[in-house]
């Protein structure tokens, strides 16, 4: 370990930071100036200060959509937290069965977010696709429905397709969790006479606690980012029933050419994914993650 | 008695070995539930781009269908599909060697030199985990416009190297940092500089989480669909996702066509889960497996 900075050890960095300052880090610092400005992305933009910042949290379909994307954040976090834990343990478990189960499991995980959404909007959901065909062979003609077409329904729709594109994922991370949990606790557990149902309560659960809090973080911050699934599948409609603050940045920006207002949606979508970043740092610690990460 | 014994042993253990057999039902049955909601939606997409149009609205829900066609298959390719296979292909492999390229280089010194701006370049690259795509792409589109690169494939390639590098640079940091201290000094000792060191001992022993973030990058890039929506407008520029997104307005009601293209894009990431299981795999939790 030297510490000198030498030329070449510069000129080992320069490309990288080159890369990162151009086009990551510095478009996200002008996307804080330009949040102050009112420009259309062609006349010349005129300074309005924090205008864009105010409308943000006056404008009613901004408010909502920031409603939309606290509620698609808790209702993912609900659904997806136990179901991948469950396939996570389910999995972690050395039966051939399993793991051949495991080879369909994770199918969903090789799809583009688009091939998804595709999927599920126009042969799944769609009115005269598979789920409503099946609702009227079982004879629940009454349950079928225009899934993302009712306003009513279609985020709890989204919800449900974003759940099947990432529930995979978190139960790749349950399965090296759980494998990791030294095999000495379950058998002095067995010793004691404790059934499959409190070997799970008492020791599967209390030792996956960095994996949920690794996973709970993604999926919150995931939910902030949400975007291609519900674009493709909704546009953010019917009406404003799915256009979540992604959604609402991108039709502000793109569509409207709202450049600065969209700005300044964009920034808050970056304060609150930054917030809940650093929590999972300080949560977790980044040392006390990577041990977990043998057992893939 | 030492006969006996084992006899006894294997007695013993034939009702474990019978009940390791017979799976817990439980278990069991929730497992095929969930086989069910995750395999479905993609055997019917399979089976629907099999069917006709006309057969497509009285196809069964299980079955494929019993004179299954490829004119959805031919329909795709001929309006043009392999130009977006090969756009996507192009922006993926440069995009690719860039990140791991730089990432490498820089990876290499944030794992050898102590000195402070080095250790502050790491903070900024962690910094960047935390930066969602979405934040920067505004400003983004504005800066690639300005340079002359909308609307290009080229212009897609410096974002998705920017923030490919993040992940790639914190995955081969930890790897590195693992390699063994006594081989450097060797290697020093020979009068061995940096670039050296590099190619010839940390390039060769880092293959594994090289593997990792090529794997990693490669779908990221190969499945982005924001950067391609909002740096290119023309078709022919257009990368698979965005392709198959127009497709779906293009299309409209021929589902089955629909699901052919989407299967020909998801084509080339079965085969590799199917030849590089645990590798591909590997590369979806890069970083986050931890």
């Amino acid at each position: 370990m030297s510490r000198r900075l030498s030329w070449s050890i510069s000129l080992m960095l320069l490309p990288a930071v080159a890369f990162f300052v151009v086009f990551a880090l510095g478009p996200m610092i002008a996307a804080v100036y330009i949040s102050l400005l009112d420009w259309n992305g062609i006349s010349t933009p005129h300074w309005v200060g924090f205008g864009n910042w105010a409308k943000a949290f006056t404008d009613s379909v901004t408010l909502h959509s920031i409603f939309l994307t606290v509620q698609v954040m808790v209702l993912s976090w609900i659904v997806q937290t136990p179901i991948s834990l469950l396939l996570g343990v389910f999995l972690a478990g050395r039966q051939r069965y399993r793991a051949l189960l495991g080879v369909f499991y994770f199918l969903p995980l090789l799809f583009s977010a688009v091939a998804i959404g595709l999927i599920w909007a126009s042969s799944m959901l769609s009115a005269n696709g598979a789920l409503n065909s099946f609702l009227q062979a079982i004879g629940a003609s009454s349950l079928t429905n225009d899934w993302l077409g009712n306003p009513n329904i279609a985020l709890y729709a989204v919800i449900a397709v974003i759940a099947w594109q990432f529930i995979p994922f978190h139960t790749l991370l349950y399965q090296a969790g759980t494998r990791q949990i030294p095999q000495v606790l379950y058998e002095a557990a067995r010793i004691d006479g404790a059934g499959t149902l409190q070997q799970f309560f008492y020791i599967t659960l209390p030792q996956l606690k960095y994996t949920v809090v690794t996973s709970t973080i993604l999926i919150l911050t995931g939910s902030l980012t949400y975007f291609d699934v519900i674009y493709v599948m909704t546009g953010g409609g019917p009406g404003y029933a799915t256009r979540t603050l992604p959604l609402q940045m991108y039709i502000t920006a793109f569509q409207d050419a709202q450049i600065g207002y969209g700005s300044a949606i964009a920034v808050i979508l970056a304060v609150v994914g930054v917030l809940l970043s650093l929590i999972m740092i300080r949560l977790t610690g980044f040392g006390r993650m990577e041990s977990q990460a043998e057992g893939l | 008695m030492a006969v006996g014994q084992s006899t006894a042993r294997r007695e013993a253990a034939k009702p474990a070995r019978l009940r390791r057999m017979l799976p817990n039902p439980i278990p069991l049955v929730l497992g095929l539930v969930w086989f069910v909601i995750a395999f479905y939606p993609v055997y019917y997409m399979f089976i629907t781009s099999l069917r006709t149009q006309a057969g497509f609205l009285s196809g069964s829900l299980w079955l494929p269908p019993s004179n299954p066609t490829i004119e959805n298959y031919l329909g795709v390719i001929q309006n043009g599909i392999g130009l977006y296979f090969l756009n996507s292909a192009f922006v993926t492999v440069i995009s690719v060697v860039l990140i791991v390229a730089v990432s490498l280089l820089a990876a290499y010194a944030i794992a050898r030199i102590r000195s402070r701006v080095v250790q502050l370049t790491f903070r900024m690259f962690l910094l960047g985990l935390a930066i969602p795509l979405q934040a920067a792409i505004i400003p983004i589109y504005v800066l690639i416009v300005r340079i002359g690169l909308y609307d290009t494939l080229y212009g897609l390639i410096p974002p998705q190297v920017a923030f490919g590098i993040p992940l790639t640079v914190l995955i081969l940091v930890n790897f590195i940092r693992d390699i063994p201290n006594e081989l450097y000094d060797s290697m020093v000792l020979d009068g061995s500089g940096h670039f050296r060191i590099l190619w010839n001992l940390v390039f060769p022993l880092s293959r594994p989480a090289l593997i990792t973030v090529v794997i990693y990058n490669a779908l990221q890039v190969w499945n982005n669909f924001l950067f391609p929506l909002i740096l290119t407008q023309s078709s022919n520029v257009q990368t698979l996702p965005l392709a198959l997104q127009q497709f779906q307005g293009q299309y409209g009601v021929n589902v089955p066509g629909l699901m052919a293209a989407v299967f020909l894009s998801v084509l080339p990431i079965i085969v590799l889960y199917v030849v590089a299981r645990r590798q591909l795999l590997g590369g979806l939790t890069a970083g986050f497996g931890k």
